[in-house]
């Protein structure tokens, strides 16, 4: 697993962590049963606080996406119906992929992209601007 | 207060204050670093940053106000001894004798403290690779604190109290102390607080965030929960932004350029939003806030 945090971004270091663990279950990067590195181990590689990683774990196992076992660590949750959701998710990666292509060859930035995603996702949803983050 | 929340608040400062020659330092400076965080202390010099390190590590006394270190107050003198043998300061230059090297500074702290780790002292000594026979003086800024953070980390102090232990380092020397204090953390349980410019290094280490302007603490809280609480609000209108969105609750603080105005806000953002949707702007967009702006946000300028 490639963990990597952008410390500067307002996004909350530990809600980085969390969809980056996410995402690499639902691409099965790592898959149900399989252990994550210890709270130690991320703290240490990434020259971070164990603290946030320790609230990302309890989060993520709040969500049920993973399972603390006490003295032996954390492992990903057998849920039912994940590999079928990462099917999903591989698939609108396939879907998106040439698109985004597209969009870079016809001279688009990278942070022009990410904003008409942003901005089309949230008219999709609702209409509402988006916003960032969980409460 | 209950016991359990004493003994686990490490650093408790209240209402301190300080003046030199009637020139107000602190004024009525209230800290709590629970048990086991890493606290970053951020403030533009002349904040009062060196008063309050001052006051911590016992060098100076307040004018008003109280400091208790692991529960017990400091200018009793029982206590304050016991709370010194748990606590270690870490800075740049000082406590070191120039004259001696690197294994003879080692061996002298050693006695000092029955505690000693001689297996942290070994590792350190690798991690950092200091060579054990080069005198103090001779030693680079990085190795210096390498040093400093060696001998606090074997002694197995408690409470490391840091002053900018990483301003002036290259980058790989940053990153390797900033591992060395990971690792602390996550194995230890040790509390550290950790005065400093450097906001990269307090975004990546620290869990939670002091920031001491004019005297007084302007933002305490967790880091992350601070990232979750501040939004900014970008609006665009089709003319001047109208003057009464500076009164809506919940502004902290307003900028104006042309079509466009910037709102910060950490309460009820929401609510302020259907207000200022309400005002009818063009675009409205919500941005997360970074703590380099949070601090820019809350220091005064000149």
């Amino acid at each position: 697993m490639d963990l990597r945090i952008n410390f500067a971004s307002g996004v909350p270091i530990y809600v980085q962590l969390m969809e980056q663990i996410k995402h690499a279950v639902e691409t099965g990067a790592i898959r149900k049963g399989e252990q994550l590195p210890t709270i130690r181990r991320i703290a240490e590689d990434l020259a971070m606080n164990p603290n946030t990683v320790a609230r990302a774990y309890r989060e993520l196992e709040t969500e049920g996406i993973i399972e603390v076992r006490h003295g032996s660590g954390a492992y990903v949750a057998v849920l039912p119906g994940s590999a079928a959701k990462s099917a999903v998710m591989r698939r609108a990666a396939d879907v998106l992929r040439p698109a985004i292509e597209k969009a870079l060859a016809a001279g688009v930035s990278e942070p022009e992209l990410r904003r008409i995603f942003e901005s089309e996702l949230a008219r999709v949803n609702d209409g509402k601007p988006a916003t960032r983050g969980r409460t | 207060m209950s016991d359990g929340i004493i003994n686990d608040t490490i650093i408790a400062a209240s209402n301190l204050s300080k003046s030199y020659n009637h020139k107000p330092a602190l004024r009525g400076l209230d800290l709590a670093v629970p048990r086991g965080s890493i606290c970053g202390f951020l403030g533009r010099n002349g904040a009062g940053k060196t008063t309050t390190l001052k006051l911590l590590l016992g060098m100076l006394r307040p004018d008003a106000g109280e400091i208790r270190l692991f529960g017990e107050p400091v200018d009793a003198e029982k206590s304050a001894i016991a709370a010194r043998r748990r606590t270690a300061f870490v800075s740049e230059d000082k406590e070191l004798y120039p004259f001696m090297n690197v294994g003879q500074t080692i061996r002298f702290t050693r006695p000092f403290f029955p505690a000693w780790r001689r297996d942290l002292e070994e590792k350190h000594l690798r991690l950092f690779r200091l060579p054990l026979e080069k005198p103090v003086r001779q030693l680079s800024k990085g190795m210096r604190t390498q040093l400093m953070l060696l001998l606090a980390i074997s002694r197995g102090a408690e409470l490391l109290i840091m002053d900018e232990p990483t301003s002036g380092l290259d980058p790989v020397m940053t990153e390797e102390i900033l591992q060395a204090l990971a690792d602390l953390a996550a194995t230890s349980g040790a509390t550290m607080f950790l005065a400093s410019h450097q906001l990269t290094e307090v975004e990546q280490i620290c869990d939670r965030v002091c920031l001491i302007d004019e005297g007084q603490i302007v933002i305490d809280g967790l880091l992350d929960d601070l990232k979750s609480q501040y939004r900014r609000i970008l609006l665009v209108f089709d003319g001047e932004p109208p003057a009464t969105l500076a009164d809506l609750p919940g502004v902290d603080n307003i900028r104006r350029r042309g079509r466009t105005a910037s709102l910060l806000a950490h309460e009820d953002v929401d609510a302020l939003l259907e207000r200022t949707r309400g005002l009818g702007p063009r675009s409205v967009e919500v941005r997360p806030v970074s703590l380099k702006e949070l601090f820019l946000e809350h220091v005064k300028g000149e």
